[in-house]
């Protein structure tokens, strides 16, 4: 089961920050992360891949993307 | 359209849009902008407040279409790459206050962000204590944000919200050409127009409004911010927007050269004082306000382009911050700093950091 991280409706950095520490607390596995702007899309998966994380899929959901990131080991 | 890859967030992207707008300010400066001030977000924004009327300071009185410009620009991008998301509800009297202190901060050092590195790219020493200014007033705020400050969320709205900055926008142009400069007239219609002083010097209309369009279209695809710069880098060591930022001094700096616009000293800089405390001071205040509303006066623009209008009331709250810098004394001049800009610049920490202190919320 992943972990999810909403972070709708929130401005820069507070999605990175979220995505951040949620990386830091599960150190491998997978995560998903749901934003409302594609700033925060592109924030959050540029976040991601700078901490060794990759993005697996990111699909559009009604007006926001749901980001699904992963770590193997 | 929206399905294409967007080449502008990529590292070569930002670092093209930074350079596009440091060549574009040097030039709109040969084309007529006031020296240093190719473009400069609160500077104009501070024109703007004067032709209105909200100030009257008559030497910084002009209607600017680059700021009407990079509003409608980023609408336009937003729109043609279904980015445009109408969204509102995030503290917005928290963004209100802390737009009128950012332009009052950013007042007493005469400079947004942008004009700090425009200023520096005409060899403007005085532009190195705004810019350590901008850095510290930053990183207090990643402080704020290690803290767990933040506004809340925003919710998705009606489309005429996102609509409401860009139709001022569009009001204010319509007024532009309808009350266009008259030569020697102080006042055109209703607005207010300064004949001597850098409110006289612009380039001309359309140049100033297709230069504002285009950076408005790139920024919006970038998300060019040069605050987001400087908070990225203290805080996710994320070099990503700060190569923007780096390009825009850098290519401003080589037009300036070959445009022989280059002129480094500290003394006698075009619209700028001396005092190192307050241009650093000045900029600790607009650093920090930029940081806890979560942009730079550009990026603001462009958000309020694409549809946020929490991003919107920080630009009306800088408009209106104009207006009480100049009619309070707040604002420098050349010959330093206002009668009132310390005490200003004080009062605008003291309330910076009562909204950084109290506005932490478990968001998880």
């Amino acid at each position: 089961m992943a972990q999810i991280v909403d972070a709708r409706g929130l401005s820069c950095p507070q999605p990175v920050l979220m995505t951040m520490e949620e990386i830091k607390k599960t150190g491998k596995g997978q995560i998903e992360v749901l934003v409302d702007t594609d700033t925060s899309k592109e924030n959050v998966s540029r976040a991601a891949t700078s901490q060794g994380w990759q993005v697996q899929n990111v699909a559009e959901d009604g007006g926001c993307y749901r980001i699904v990131i992963k770590k193997d080991a | 359209m929206a399905q294409m890859k967007n080449i502008f967030a990529t590292r070569w992207g930002i670092i093209s849009v930074g350079a596009f707008i440091g060549v574009f300010a040097a030039l709109l400066q040969k084309w007529g902008n006031p020296a240093n001030m190719g473009v400069c977000v609160a500077c104009f924004d501070r024109d703007i407040a004067g032709a209105l009327g909200l100030h009257r300071t008559d030497v910084v009185q002009y209607m600017r279409p680059e700021i009407i410009g990079f509003v409608l620009g980023s609408l336009i991008a937003a729109y043609l790459f279904k980015e445009f998301r109408p969204r509102a509800g995030s503290a917005p009297i928290v963004r209100f206050v802390l737009g009128a202190f950012a332009m009052i901060g950013a007042l007493v050092f005469l400079g947004c962000p942008w004009r700090a590195l425009l200023r520096l790219a005409g060899g403007d020493g005085n532009a190195i204590l705004g810019i350590a200014g901008l850095i510290v007033g930053i990183w207090i705020g990643t402080l704020f944000f290690k803290g767990g400050y933040n506004l809340g969320r925003s919710e998705k709205t009606y489309a005429s919200v996102g609509w409401l900055l860009p139709l001022i926008m569009i009001f204010f142009l319509i007024l532009r050409l309808l009350f266009p400069p008259l030569a020697d007239k102080p006042q055109s219609g209703v607005l207010f127009y300064s004949l001597k002083g850098p409110g006289s010097m612009h380039a001309p209309l359309a140049i100033s409004l297709l230069i504002g369009l285009a950076v408005g279209f790139l920024a919006q695809r970038s998300r060019f911010c040069t605050m987001g710069a400087l908070r990225d880098l203290i805080l996710f060591r994320q070099p990503h927007l700060f190569l923007g930022m780096l390009s825009l001094l850098v290519f401003a700096f080589l037009t300036n050269l070959l445009a022989g616009q280059f002129h480094p000293g500290f003394e006698k800089q075009p619209i700028a004082h001396t005092m190192s405390m307050w241009n650093f001071g000045g900029m600790v205040l607009a650093g920090l306000a930029f940081a806890l509303a979560g942009g730079c006066p550009g990026r603001q623009l462009f958000l309020a382009g694409e549809g946020d209008g929490d991003a919107a009331i920080f630009v009306l709250g800088m408009i209106v911050g104009a207006g009480f810098a100049h009619n309070f004394g707040t604002a420098s001049s050349a010959a330093g700093v206002g009668p009132h800009g310390i005490a200003a610049v004080i009062i605008g920490l003291l309330v910076c950091l009562f909204i950084g202190f109290t506005m932490r919320r478990n968001i998880a």
